[in-house]
This record gives structure tokens, sequence and C-alpha cells, in this order.
């Protein structure tokens, strides 16, 4: 699961850019039509794509551009979610007022994890964070009288004026559109070139002069905090909040968004999201064991494609321009 | 909020007698094969359920936990034969592979088994409660502290006065230098493998006779698992036995004073050890 190299450091500067460029116009295209095209149900899915792309991203922030894998950040995300459902329906607060602070809680989970987990490295990481998003869940799950233990709670984040299908999703499309771009703007930024430095070497980096620590920690309550606009998202977009909503499946479901579309490449997490979500769909149809099919599509990408669709693609390109 | 007591305190110690069981083999596949095994608490919960079935048909528990070790000793060798050589070296792909195969399990047996709660029938003279130091306790649970010893000797002799044990032993240091020497050092590692495995099933067997069998049974093991393994360190057989007290006497401590943050209380502790020491107590760099 190396990260794809990226079309930058390939050497010939104008032909992959221009390439991106148009698979990025093609891909907001695809997404800005599509709803136009579909069944109002499939709205709905197509909703739900925009916003695990934007949870699979901010796993890729990690995964792809710092090399520590998480599998915390969907239970960072149901933080945010189980915050603004809790707001609007036992506080009866306001929506915005809600996922203001269900985003503000994520990102200080997420910082709270940063500061336990950054020392880590590898399969280290990887379980530590694992660890830490159950906490998430065993709490969610036992605290009944503040989130409704196993029943969960049922919200009233959607305004009335975004109820139907279509304006919403055009909301969301925008907000994902500008999320994305700040995203991108974030792992372009020198910032994320030295996080790819630490990536490739932290003791280099560390003797470099580069704050290793603070540089990972900044990274982790980033992708917590879009981890947070995500929760925050789907919990205006499903109403209802459980503790499945934190469960390690959805860290998993988002990492395995991540990798599928391949992991450092950012735009990816679209294409993954699209791929998982849209199997989850269509598997959904002939047999309710989709678990099962998660487990299966997980090895099936683990042994054959690790790198994914898109970072496959950018090899293919790299190999064959020589 | 009320104190403990001694009953509660055994309650403490035997569910850290489990927690060894199970997380021993974790720890030993994690310290040789460098595999972190996430299927771990599927395997857990498929031994539970192997022990249910054939201890209630053939009424003997024995039985039970014989075909529970077995069965899932031998899934351990389809898993490691099957399909993690493909991924051999990468160290993450075989951790996420070990996840999708854990969900696989978990939703096999829900369709095989379903929702409902089982519990494996424990033998006669294991029923009932021992009267001791003016009070009555479960013989069941006593039994399986006593077991959790037993496992800990074996295993330490094991790998401190066998054959066997010495190149496991070297295998953790230093595979490549073993190799060399002319052992099958793949062998050893597949043996490791299942019996780390096997050591998972029996844990579930055990652990189903008193916790119960239920579809997210594994989860719950496997979090206890990792988090004794954490504490403890990689491949760290006294590392686990710690971690496995530690997490089992808090477990006890939090359910009884702050039944609704019982997981905090474990993991707080645990976040604690990782700050100053992120190998764990015990663990060694590679």
């Amino acid at each position: 699961m190396t990260p794809a190299p990226t079309p930058a450091a390939a050497g010939k500067p104008s032909f992959m850019p221009r390439l991106g460029l148009a698979a990025v116009i093609l891909g907001t295209l695809f997404f800005a039509i599509a709803p136009l095209l579909v069944p109002t149900y499939q709205i709905s899915i197509l909703t739900e794509v925009l916003i695990y792309a934007v949870l699979a991203m901010s796993v890729d922030i990690l995964a792809g551009y710092t090399g520590r894998t998480p599998l915390c950040l969907g239970a960072v995300f149901g933080v945010s979610t189980y915050v603004t459902v809790y707001w609007t329906s036992t506080m009866g607060g306001s929506p915005y007022t809600g996922m203001m602070l269900g985003i503000l809680a994520a990102t200080l989970v997420a910082a709270i994890f940063a500061i336990l987990a950054i020392r880590t490295t590898g399969v280290y990481f990887l379980l530590l964070t694992l660890a830490l998003g159950m906490i998430i869940w065993g709490i969610c799950l036992r605290w009944t009288s503040v989130t409704g233990g196993e029943n969960g709670l049922r919200g009233a984040v959607r305004p009335a004026e975004l109820a139907a299908h279509m304006p919403f999703y055009y909301v969301v499309f925008v907000a994902v559109a500008i999320i994305t771009f700040i995203m991108w703007r974030f792992v372009r930024s020198p910032f994320g070139l030295t996080l790819r430095g630490i990536r490739d070497s932290d003791s280099r980096m560390r003797s470099l002069g580069y704050n290793v620590s603070l540089h990972m920690f900044i990274a982790f309550t980033v992708a917590g905090v879009f981890a947070g606009v995500a929760g925050a998202l789907y919990a205006m977009f499903n109403d209802f909040v459980s503790p499945s909503t934190v469960a390690l499946t959805q860290s998993v479901e988002g990492l395995l968004m991540a990798i599928t579309g391949g992991v450092g490449t950012l735009f990816g997490s679209f294409i993954g999201a699209l791929a998982i979500i849209g199997l989850e769909n269509a598997v959904s149809i002939y047999t309710e064991r989709w678990q099962t099919v998660l487990g299966l599509v997980f090895i099936f990408i683990m042994i054959f494609a690790p790198d994914g669709i898109l970072g496959g693609i950018k090899t293919l390109l790299a190999r064959k321009r020589g | 909020m009320s104190s403990l007591n001694t009953f509660q305190l055994l309650n403490g110690l035997t569910f850290a007698a489990l927690l060894f069981i199970v997380a021993s083999g974790f720890t030993l596949i994690f310290g040789l094969l460098r595999i972190v095994n996430l299927a771990h608490g599927a395997l857990y919960l498929l031994g539970g359920y192997c022990a249910y079935a054939m201890a209630s048909t053939t009424g003997s528990f024995m039985v039970g936990i014989l075909a529970a070790m077995a069965a899932v000793a031998v899934t351990g060798l389809i898993l490691d034969q099957g399909l993690l050589r493909f991924v051999r070296g990468h160290e993450l792909r075989q951790v996420l592979l070990t996840l999708g195969v854990g969900l696989v399990l978990n939703d096999m047996m829900l369709v095989v088994f379903g929702g409902d709660t089982y519990t494996v029938p424990a033998p006669e003279f294991l029923q009932g409660a021992l009267r001791f130091a003016g009070m009555f306790y479960p013989k069941y649970r006593l039994f399986v502290l006593a077991l959790g010893v037993l496992i800990f000797i074996l295993l330490w002799v094991l790998l401190n006065k066998t054959r066997l044990g010495a190149l496991i032993r070297a295998g953790v240091d230093d595979p490549e230098t073993i190799a060399a020497l002319g052992i099958n050092i793949r062998r050893i590692f597949l043996l490791t493998f299942m019996l780390g495995a096997a050591l998972a099933g029996l844990g579930g067997a055990v652990g189903g006779a008193f916790l119960t069998l239920y579809p997210s049974a594994d989860a719950e093991i496997l979090v206890f698992s990792l988090a004794v393994v954490i504490i403890g360190g990689r491949g760290s057989l006294v590392g686990a036995a710690v971690g496995a007290l530690m997490v089992g006497m808090l477990n006890t401590v939090g359910q009884v004073m702050f039944p609704e943050f019982a997981y905090f209380v474990i993991f707080g502790p645990m976040a604690a050890i990782l700050a100053f020491r992120p190998l764990g107590l015990f663990g060694r760099t590679a």
C-alpha cells in the first residue's frame, strides 16, 4: 500500500497536471449533473457518497500524506454526528450551532487522540487509534442517559427548506466542493510537503530541524476537523445517530474508501466512496450480508490492488511514459 | 459508588486469566510473525461457538474445548497459508487483510448462529459455588483462573525450556539469521500462528461458559486483547500477563464504580503508559 508517486515528482510537469485537471473537471461535472439523471432515491445515495468522500479524504490526509493509517476517524466523525443530533433534539438548539459544536467536539477529540498517537508509527499507530476509537464506541453504547444507548438519538437537524432530496444534495455538493478545495490546498501547501517528508523519513525531517511531533499533531487534528465536518453533514443527512455511526466499521469503511480510490491521491476518495457505497447499495438488493462483502472487498484489495483505482492508473500512466 | 469487595476482586482476577489466554495467542503471533491479527476476536468467537456446538451434542466439555482449539487452529492454518502468504512482508496490508477476514467470519457466524446468546455448558463438577473465606464463589470461575495460570506456565516452559521455544525466541529477534542457519523458519512461523489461533479458540471455549457468546463479543474481546498487548508490549509473555491483570482489574473497578465509563477506565491508564513507553511495558524495539 505504498502511496502512489505524485505527478509533480515524475519529472514531466506539463502532461500530468493537465490530465489531472481534466479529471477533476470531469468528476465535478459528474457530481453536478448526476442527480438530474437518476431517480429520487439515488440522489440520497449520491449525497451519502459526497459526505463519505470527505471522511475518506480526512483518512487520506493521515494515511497518504503522513504515512500513518488511522482507524479512529470514523469515531471522530460519529462524535460530531452525536453532538449535532444531541444539540438539536435533546437541547432543542439550532442545527447550524449544533453542527458548529459537533465539529468543535470532533476537533477536540482528535486533538486528544493526536497527543496520544503521534509518538507511534506503523502498526502501533493503527492499533492505538483502533483502541481509541473503540473507547468512543463504548461510551456511546453505555452512556444511555445521554446517547440513548443502542436505540440512538433521533434529531431535528435538517431544516424544512432542505427537506427535499434535490436542494439538500446541492447544498452538500457546494459544501463538499469548498471543503475539497481547502483540503487540496492543505496537502499541496509547504506544510503538506513537510508531511510527505515525514512519511518518507521522519528521522531525516527531524535532523533537518522540523518539529515532527508538532506537524503530526496538526495533521491529525486537521484530519479530525474534516472528519467532524463530514459527521456534521451526516447528522443533517440522516437525522439519526446510533452506536453503529461510531463503530469500527465506520472507520474501516472510511479507510477502505481511501484505499480503493488510492491512498495519497486525495481525489481518489470520491472514486472510492462511489465504488463502496455503490457496491453496498447494489449488494443490498440481493443479500443482507453487506459485512461479508465488505470483508471480501478488503481482502481482495489488499491482495490484488493495494494502490487503489486512482493509484493504479497513475502508476500505469507513469510506466507508459517510461 | 460502591467499594470493591473480595468477590469483585476475584471476578477481576478470573477475567484477567481469560484475557491472558486470549491475548497470549495474539501477542505470540504479533511478536514472531509481526502480524497484527485483527481476526483474533473472530477466532475467539468461532472457538466459543464450536465448543458450544460440540459440548452440547456430545455432552462433554472437554470434547468441546478440544474441538474448538482444533477448529480454530485449522482456521488459522487456512488464513495463513491461503491468504496471508500473498501479502507477506507488507505489515499494513497484513493487518487490513485480517481485518477483512474478521468481518467475514463475524458475519458468517451471525448467519449460522443468529443473534442469540449462547452459553457453553460447563461440566457438572464445575457448576455451583465453592465456599471459602466466608463467601461463596463460582467453581467455574476459579477453574478459569487456574487454567490461566496453567497456560502461563506451559507457555513459559515452551518458550524458555524447549528447542521449539528457543527457535521461536530467536525468530522474534532475527528471523533471517535463523533461516540462514538452515532452519525452516516458515514452518515455525506457521506453528506459532496455529498455536496462537488455538489459544484464541481455547479462550472462546472457556470464556463462552461464563461471559456468554453473542455476535459482538468478538469485537469486545479483540479490544481487550489489544489493550493487553499495547500495555504489555509486543511478543512478551510476561507483558501479556501483567497487561491482562491490569486490564482485568481496571475493567472490574470501572464496572463497579463508573458503569457507563468502564471502557474509559481501561484505556486511560493504557494511554498514560503509552505516553511514557510507546512500545509497552515489556516491549522492545524490533
